[in-house]
């Protein structure tokens, strides 16, 4: 993206404000517009600032969600801005918009966490920050000294000049260095042979406050006069409230308001999921309380009977037919119909919901002419945004605040529950917080699109894979965005640049477009997760038809490593090699090829998410019916890992995701109500579904990194449904696993 | 009325006695590092210890802890500057990702601890059913057996 730089003059020292667009992109490699001048003499630029003692406050500009971005951010800059780790500490930085003529331009960079782009957008931006204020401080030190700047370098803290050899701490020359004008471009930054803080295995930042109870979440944000609030929602999919008697409510010590909240119009595109009935108290408990006793009269919702057996029923009549052809790579009809062996395989993935365990909240205080939003989100601009619609205050006037994230999956991208306390706020007059039950976050949620996949494959004599269909029914995610037009639908749900595209010549993606009421949205890795689940599923059948075997036919398809071309997120390009690297080795690593004892089993699998690469292997036994999990071997090829404890904390992480969603969850409906609530019917694994036996590999590639949020998630549930079919012979063509095998 | 002590300080409720002590320690108290989760015992976000037995506070009626000691997990570090063994091996193993569940997870531990002092990976299984949704229990599992140690060490000295 590019900037325009523009100069105003402000106190006394140079602002430098750039005008790139805000609407959601991200902005890289500006170093001017991060370093612009503050007031303050102790700081250079908006993210670093020195104290006396030397030590170095580092902002962080991104929604901490568990991905370790308040640490491997601030690590960019001190690697650049030279100065110990030990020396750090890191202070949340709020949205910052500034208004332009045109529209409104990022204050401290782009800020939003989604897509795993979270290190990779600021990663030239981060280091140019650092390299920008370690540059000042060599100035500074220069003019004191009277030494040239080329005769001034750096030890970690400190500018060493010349042959004076005088150290002078940077702590001493924060106050010169600061009143200097910004350069405007970066110096050149370090090589990555002399990284001392980057790869280096760096603990969280913020472990000690988690483990001492002080970490501040959304849930724990308290504001004078806080009123506390709750919603009653919808309990039908799009249904509105008729009319509503709250004289029991009422009667509840501490209730001090009830008040409604109109839903959006079904299928039109919405700032919040439902219509409902908030309660306002002046505890959470006591507003809990009264939403128990409201009786609400509910209209009749036009999908009042959906239901999951209809729509998976729709889905396989679908299949019947023809559908979007949305890629006809070569001619695959010629190429199938030649085809010595032919397999056809039916994979249906799930609804399910994100779960992250702090419920969705909010605090909102709207006043006459500004607005103050403090939230868990992803999307910081997009909680400005909902605010914005929702009271028609003009975005410069609402502030928004970000805490850390008790889990983000992609929910809070969405800042539904924004919006719905800035309405409650705005309705009221309270300073509000908004708090969302867990039984509201289960059934109000943007879930991940179920489908139902039909895969087909041609091979030849040889066993080579010379066709290759995927044909996908399912609700797409993209069904309310405005302006989408109905052939864009398919987009949001099948990658046709994923693998085996430019692999097998003839390949063709058929999609066809379920409308259910279930609202949709981006659950982790988005439709990786289906199409990894399918795909490697499907490549182990092929060599059970065939007689190959499993890690062989891949390393066939993946070949040798080499860049092909990838248009999708994550590209430009996609090297198969490295899945081939990756896959071989995680079956070294647990053993593939030794021979187990009866029941036991290995499976295997690999995908390429979002520019970085992932590969499982999963020992499971299955005697009597009845599965475990012995042994999981894990690796990431996220090329240089920044923070590799965070690497390995998400590759674990999205190991576990993977294998607990594919064990026990999903979301079904039936007429037109969500059917799960809590965690009783909802079970996210417990410790006791993961063995002791699980290691995890970072397998290094080069010198650019990318993202790992989602990397780790998408090959684990077929390497654990393919160690399945390998012990027992029971192919998982459904998910969950629990559906059909005791866990 | 009801009146208790958390992490040795007196404290006296005069809402209703239904009300969870989640809610006494969140709203009232302003004791935040106690978390809700689930809201119906099944999470353990909300871990607290009542006469030094872990118990979900969420589904605690405030009214059942009169007269008895809460800890919660500001109160577990003997001191500023110390921490207990269990948050010590936290540390360690850098377990914390969103870190939403980890003062539960740790609640959990320290009366796992107490009940079993040197747990087998099998006792870990039964005992801890905290959810942690972002999947640290690889690291938990090694934090509880290094906690063990620690403790272990502690009481020789
Ligand atoms: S909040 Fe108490 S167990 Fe989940
Ligand atoms: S660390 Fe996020 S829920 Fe456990």
């Amino acid at each position: 993206m590019s900037a325009v730089l523009e100069q105003k003059t402000f106190s006394r020292r140079q602002v430098l404000i750039a005008g790139a667009g805000v609407a959601g992109g991200f902005v890289l490699g500006i170093p001017q517009l991060a370093n612009a001048t503050t007031d303050s003499d102790r700081m250079i630029g908006y993210f670093v600032e020195i104290r006396a003692d030397g030590s170095v406050v580092i902002g962080s500009n991104q929604p901490e969600i568990g991905q370790g971005v308040r640490t491997a951010l601030p690590m960019l800059i001190a690697e650049e801005l030279d100065i110990d780790w030990s020396m750090v500490s890191v202070r949340q930085m709020p949205l910052g918009i500034i208004k332009t003529a045109d529209g409104f331009t990022w204050k401290y960079g782009g800020q939003g966490v989604g897509g795993s782009t979270g290190l990779t957008s600021n990663w030239e931006y981060m280091r140019q920050v650092g390299a920008t204020a370690r540059a000042q401080l060599i100035k500074a030190a220069a003019a004191r000294t009277g030494v040239a700047e080329a005769e001034c370098s750096t030890r970690p803290g400190v500018v060493v000049c010349g042959s004076l050899q005088t150290a002078i701490p940077y702590g001493d020359l924060i106050a010169d260095a600061s009143a200097l004008p910004l350069p405007e471009e970066s110096p050149p930054l370090k090589d990555v042979a002399d990284y001392r803080v980057i790869g280096s295995r760096v603990k969280s930042v913020d472990a000690r406050d988690i483990v001492t109870g002080r970490a501040k979440y959304g849930v724990d944000t308290v504001q004078p006069d806080m009123r506390y609030a709750v919603i009653a929602r919808a309990p039908v999919l799009n249904a509105s409230v008729k009319s509503f008697d709250d004289t029991e409510t009422r009667k509840v010590p501490g209730v001090v308001d009830v008040i409604k909240i109109e839903g959006p119009e079904p299928g039109a595109p919405y700032v919040i999921l439902a219509s409902g009935v908030a309660v306002i108290a002046t505890s959470t408990w006591a507003a809990m309380k009264g939403r128990q006793l409201l009786a609400i009269d509910w209209y009749e919702s036009p999908n009042a009977t959906d239901s999951s057996e209809r729509f998976w029923a729709e889905n396989r009549e679908m299949l019947k037919g023809d559908g979007q052809v949305v890629l006809d790579d070569g001619d695959f009809a010629q190429a199938i119909g030649d085809a010595e062996t032919v397999v056809i395989r039916q994979y249906q993935v799930p609804f399910v919901s994100h779960a992250p365990l702090e419920p969705q909240n909010c605090y909102a205080y709207v006043q006459a002419d500004e607005c103050h939003i403090i939230a868990p989100t992803q999307m910081p601009s997009g909680a400005s945004r909902a605010a914005a619609a929702v009271t028609g205050l003009p975005r410069e006037n609402i502030r928004v605040d970000m805490t850390r994230v008790g889990g983000g999956f992609g929910r809070r991208l969405t800042n539904d529950y924004v919006a719905e306390a800035a309405m409650i706020s705005m309705q009221t007059g309270w300073p509000i917080k908004l708090q969302w039950s867990r039984e509201d976050d289960i059934k109000n949620d943007f879930y991940r699109p179920g489908g139902l996949h039909e895969m087909q494959a041609g091979l030849d004599g040889d066993g080579k894979v010379v066709a290759w269909a995927q044909r996908l029914a399912s609700g797409s995610k993209y069904y309310r965005r405005p302006n989408m037009p109905d052939e864009d639908l398919f987009g949001a749900e099948l990658y046709i640049d994923d693998f085996p595209r430019r692999i097998v010549d003839n390949i063709r993606m058929e999609y066809f477009h379920n409308a259910i009421g279930l609202p949709r949205g981006s659950w982790r890795a988005p439709a990786h997760t289906a199409n990894a689940f399918v795909v490697q599923s499907f490549l182990d059948e092929l060599a059970h038809e065939t007689g190959a075997d499993p890690l062989q036919l891949r390393l066939d398809l993946y070949g040798a490593s080499r860049e092909i071309e990838y248009g999708g997120h994550g590209g430009p390009t996609f090297n198969p090699g490295r899945l081939a690297k990756l896959i071989s080795f995680v079956a070294d690593k647990i053993g593939y090829g030794n021979t187990l004892p009866d029941g036991h089993g290995i499976g295997l699998a690999s995908h390429f998410t979002f520019g970085g690469y992932a590969a499982h292997a999963i020992q499971v036994s299955v005697v009597d019916g009845k599965l475990t999990i012995e042994r999981i071997v894990a690796a990431i090829d996220c090329g240089l890992a920044v923070h590799p404890n965070a690497v390995e904390a998400q590759l674990q992480g999205g190991t576990i995701d993977g294998i607990s969603t594919a064990l026990g969850l999903e979301i079904t409906v039936l007429d037109g109500q969500v059917q799960q609530s809590n965690f009783h019917d909802y079970p996210l694994a417990r410790i006791a579904a993961i063995p002791s036996l699980f290691e995890s590999y970072i397998v290094p590639f080069d010198e650019q990194p990318t993202g790992v949020g989602e990397m780790g998630i998408p090959s684990a549930a077929p390497a654990l449904t393919n160690a399945i079919f390998a012990a027992s012979g029971v192919r998982i063509r459904a998910l969950p696993i629990a559906a059909q095998l005791q866990i | 009325m009801v009146s208790f002590t958390i992490n040795s300080k007196k404290v006296s409720f005069d809402g209703d006695g239904d009300t969870p002590l989640l809610w006494v320690l969140r709203d009232q108290l302003n004791m935040t590092g106690t978390k809700f989760g689930c809201g119906v015992g099944q999470c353990g976000a909300c871990t607290v210890h009542v006469d030094g037995q872990a118990q979900r506070s969420c589904v605690t009626p405030v009214s059942t802890v009169a007269e008895q000691a809460i800890t919660t997990i500001e109160g577990l570090a003997p001191s500023e500057l110390e921490l207990h063994p269990v948050q010590q091996a936290w540390l360690e193993f850098d377990v914390p990702q969103c870190g939403y569940c980890q003062a539960g997870q740790i609640m959990a531990t320290v009366d796992l601890l107490r009940r079993n002092p040197s747990p087998t990976d099998a006792d870990i299984d039964t005992s801890m059913t905290n959810i942690c949704r972002c999947g640290t229990y690889a690291r938990i599992r090694k934090a509880i057996h290094r906690a063990a140690e620690l403790s272990a060490q502690g009481e020789q000295e």
